[in-house]
This record gives C-alpha cells, sequence and structure tokens, in this order.
C-alpha cells in the first residue's frame, strides 16, 4: 500500500521553494534513504512530509487512512534539549500525547505501548534514567520509542547517525533494520550515510542538482558504474544514474 | 517576648496579613509550575518582560484615572504576552530583542505617564510600589484575595488537565506537532495564562521582583530532580515554602516582604546547586 506519494513536489518556507521536482513514494514496509548534499532541502522535504510546513507546489499525497499525524518523528540531535529534566518513560509515553484526544490523562493501554516500546528497543532497563544523562547511541533509541508510540506504520529520521560512535551508529542501522523487517514500520531516513544506504535501505532518494529515486540495488549499480567510468563525486554520480533510470 | 515574636504573633492576628499569606502563596505556586515549561523554552525571561509592560498599562490606568485598573492592565499584559512568544518563535534572536524592546519601553512610557500626569504628591514612592511591591502588605483587599483565588484554582485545573501536553510541546514542539498535538494552542493558553498570574503577582512582589518567582523555584528543582515530574512538584514545593517563609520573615524582621522573598529564593538556588554538585560526584 502506497503511503506517501509525491509528483512533482517543491518545498520550502514562505513560498521560498528551496528544491522542486521531487518525485517518489513511500509504500508499507519500504526502507527510503535520502541523501543529498548539505543545503540541499532533505530536512525541509521532511518537515513538509511531517505536516510541519505546506508544500510550495505540486502534490504530496498521503495513502488511504494514512495521514501526516501518524508519523513518527525522530529529530537531528542538535534539536533536542541537552539538559531537559525528564525520565525515560516520560519521554516515551509523551509519543502517545497526540491521541489523548479530550482526556487529560494517558490510558492504561498508552502505558503498556509505551512499555513494549522500550522492551523492543532494548531500553526497558534505562526506564528511571534522567534522559540527559543517557549516551547519544541510548538517547536516539528513547526517541524511537517515542516514535513508536505515536505509531508503527513509518518512522522518520533526520540523520540520526550524526554524533554517533561507529558502533553505536551501526547498533542503530540494526535496530532500524529490526524494526521494517519484524514491525513492518516503514523507515524514512535522511542520511549522508552511502555505505549503509545501500546495505540497509529499499529505496534511495538523492536530492541535489540530479534527483535520482530508485531501489537501492539500481543506486548501487549505478555508484559502481560511474566510479568504474571515474566519475567519484555524488552530482556526476546522480547525473549518470538518472540517466541510467530513463534509459530502464 | 522578643520584639519580632510579638510583632508576627500581632499581624497574624490581622485578617489582611492572613490574606497575604494566602494571595502568596498561591500565585507563587501558579507562576512556579510555568516557570518550569518557560525556562526549558528559554522564555525564562518573559516574566520580566511582561512584568515590565504591566506596570506601562497600570501608568496607564492610573492616569487615566480607571478606578478597576485590572480591566485594563490585564488585558494589555495578555496581548503582549502572545505578541512575545509568537515573535520569539520566528527567531531566537528576535524573541530575546522583541522581550528587551517591549520592557524597556514600557517601563519608559509609564514612568513618563506618573511623572507627567499624576496629580498625587508622592509620585516616587507610587513607582517604587509599583517595581518592588508593597513595603507592607496592608494594601491587600478581600476582592484581591478572590481573585487571586480564582486564577489559581484556574491555572492549577490548566496545567493539571494539559500536563502531558505541556510536556510533550516543551520537550519537543516539532514532534509534538507532528503527531497530532496543537502545540500553537498550548504556547499560546501558556502566554495568557502567565500574563494573568504576572498581573496579580506585581501586587505582592512588584514588577522588578517577579521573574524571580518565575525562574528561581524550576532552576533550583532542576539542580536536583531528574523527571519532569520531579522538577514539577519539587519547584511548587520551593516556591511554596520560600513565600510562605518570605511573608513571615519579612513580618519579624520588618522588611519589604517582595525583596525577601526573592532573596530566599536566591538562597534555596544556591543550596540547591551545591547540592546538585555533590550528588553528581
Amino acid at each position: 500500500m502506497v503511503l506517501i506519494d509525491c509528483d512533482n513536489l517543491s518545498v520550502g518556507y514562505g513560498g521560498r521553494r528551496i528544491v522542486s521536482g521531487i518525485n517518489f513514494q513511500v509504500c508499507d514496509g519500504d526502507y527510503l534513504c535520502i541523501l543529498g548534499p548539505n543545503g540541499a532541502g532533505k530536512s525541509t522535504l521532511m518537515k513538509t512530509l511531517l505536516g510541519l510546513i505546506p508544500p510550495v507546489s505540486g502534490r504530496l499525497q498521503y495513502g488511504e487512512d494514512f495521514t501526516a499525524r501518524q508519523i513518527g518523528y525522530l529529530p537531528q540531535e542538535s534539536l533536542v534539549q541537552s539538559d531537559f529534566p525528564a525520565s525515560v518513560k516520560e519521554v516515551v509515553l509523551s509519543g502517545c500525547t497526540g491521541r489523548l484526544g479530550f482526556r487529560p490523562f494517558f490510558r492504561k493501554s498508552d502505558k503498556q505501548l509505551a512499555e513494549s516500546a522500550m522492551a523492543t528497543l532494548g531500553i526497558t532497563s534505562l526506564k528511571n534514567k534522567c534522559f540527559r544523562e543517557l549516551s547519544g547511541g541510548q538517547k536516539q533509541r528513547v526517541l524511537i520509542a517515542r516514535a513508536l508510540c505515536a505509531t508503527e506504520k513509518m518512522i522518520v529520521l533526520d540523520e540520526p547517525a550524526a554524533g554517533l560512535d561507529p558502533r553505536a551508529t551501526d547498533e542503530l542501522y540494526k535496530t532500524l533494520a529490526n524494526l521494517n523487517r519484524d514491525k513492518g514500520t516503514a523507515i524514512v531516513m535522511i542520511s549522508h550515510d552511502v555505505p549503509a544506504a545501500k546495505r540497509y535501505a529499499s529505496h534511495v532518494l538523492y536530492i541535489g542538482d540530479n534527483p535520482f529515486f530508485g531501489s537501492a540495488s539500481e543506486y548501487a549499480a549505478l555508484e559502481s558504474l560511474s566510479a568504474g567510468n571515474g566519475l567519484t563525486t555524488a552530482g556526476s554520480a546522480s547525473a549518470t544514474h538518472k540517466g541510467v533510470k530513463r534509459n530502464a | 517576648m522578643p520584639e519580632f515574636v510579638e510583632n508576627l504573633v500581632l499581624s497574624l492576628s490581622l485578617p489582611f496579613a492572613i490574606y497575604a499569606l494566602i494571595c502568596t502563596a498561591l500565585v507563587s505556586v501558579c507562576a512556579s509550575l510555568l516557570g518550569t515549561t518557560l525556562v526549558l523554552k528559554r522564555f525564562s525571561f518573559i516574566g520580566d518582560g511582561l512584568s515590565h509592560v504591566a506596570f506601562g498599562a497600570l501608568a496607564i490606568a492610573t492616569v487615566l484615572h480607571i478606578a478597576e485598573d485590572m480591566a485594563l492592565v490585564l488585558p494589555l499584559t495578555i496581548v503582549c504576552a502572545v505578541l512575545i512568544l509568537r515573535l520569539g518563535q520566528s527567531t531566537k534572536v528576535k524573541g530575546d530583542a522583541a522581550i528587551a524592546m517591549l520592557s524597556v519601553t514600557a517601563l519608559a512610557v509609564g514612568y513618563l505617564l506618573l511623572n507627567k500626569f499624576q496629580a498625587g504628591s508622592n509620585i516616587a514612592g507610587d513607582v517604587c510600589t509599583a517595581l518592588f511591591g508593597a513595603t507592607n502588605i496592608v494594601v491587600l483587599k478581600m476582592s484581591d484575595v478572590v481573585i487571586s483565588l480564582v486564577m489559581c484554582a484556574l491555572t492549577i485545573l490548566f496545567f493539571v488537565f494539559f500536563y502531558n501536553r505541556i510536556f510533550s510541546v516543551t520537550f519537543d514542539e516539532n514532534f509534538a506537532t507532528a503527531t497530532g498535538t496543537n502545540a500553537k494552542v498550548i504556547n499560546t493558553a501558556t502566554a495568557v495564562i502567565i500574563a494573568i498570574v504576572i498581573v496579580l503577582a506585581m501586587k505582592l512582589v512588584g514588577s522588578l521582583l517577579i521573574s524571580a518567582l518565575v525562574v528561581f523555584p524550576a532552576l533550583s528543582a532542576m539542580r536536583v530532580c531528574r523527571s519532569f515530574k520531579g522538577v514539577t512538584l519539587c519547584s511548587a514545593v520551593i516556591a511554596l515554602t520560600s513565600s510562605v517563609c518570605g511573608i513571615l520573615l519579612s513580618i519579624m524582621i520588618d522588611t519589604p516582604v517582595g525583596a525577601t522573598i526573592v532573596a530566599l529564593q536566591a538562597v534555596v538556588f544556591a543550596t540547591f546547586f551545591i547540592i546538585g554538585l555533590i550528588r553528581r560526584k
């Protein structure tokens, strides 16, 4: 089932477009990596997908029974306050806030959901710890658990590996791959990590001068092709991708 | 009996002292509840800015001879609170500057108006009272107590009812918005309520000292507590005890109420700061 369908989408702030001509789809169970240079508009695209800012032009369609509110979200590390006094339990449970409706407090089922999300991410033992005292990798797990409380359909992550050491990065990727496989949660991840994208993602969206959208294996094939031609920069690599995609 | 104990016993037998005690305790608890989210949102200065706006509005009300000054002060302060919060969200620097600009302008205009147009003989005394609070607490009327009671009840109700949403919006506004919490409504409501609390508190501690009631309890609690709930409860307790102790102390040693409470809160903060340092080791 198609969850998100973008057709010639332009995104930006206050009507000023940062990137245009974005075409891609996200289906149930997909693992999409969004690649591209800094300032290409990846984060802006993500905010548009989340419904935080309106699209400038083009079509952004959500699937049946699916809305922007059902997207769990993991912000860039720097955006989460580092000195916030909150326990892990409180942070995870806050993922359920959107479902409160007119009730002031969480239901028992919300609390159970938070417990099971913490169990899934292996952070049950950190439950009563203070969020600000956790390591970078642990923080990311807590935030993923929070996103899972909001939804199991789709999680969007903005450079989740930034600031993590290689081991924590590796664990994070494995956790996401497991979620994707076991729960069928669609993953949309902004990343600079091309090898990881080729390894874990099912699809790749490249945003930049020469956009590309296709399966990860296509992307990998194209990249090795361009490497064989002596083209190694991202821009020229994606130029080749685009050409090949047209031929395909 | 020592003189200060006599003072205390005598004062507490008078109804206005009890009124003041109740009002101050309630208002400071309300200020501390909202203080937690304001401090964490980097809006610590909103209390200061708004109290200056309230001072300016009070000056206008005095000059225009409006009998019920609240009728003008309250709406004007609320409008400014919403403005500051909205402006602050566009960019950080702008928010900072907006508060600074608004507060000094209001202060200047207020003092200017009072000096130019007020017929009263004791301008310096009036201004001093508005800025630093009453030197003693005789000025409170029964109606002030009733208004404080009602407003504080509303604030506490709002806070309890929206507690989970306030947490979510304070911790990560984008996530809250993306998953269906209306952050704008929560933010605006917070701004409105903080404006009300500040106008109420101005009568007690004066407009220059209000931000202490807003930020000190939360900052102290954040030194030692590790969860949001802990910080919230702890800051409410700190606010309650330091305001009650502050009033009793001010009666005993005959000092201005507002300044005594704030000084006491500064001492509490220093204590908690040290406790926090020791604990972390």
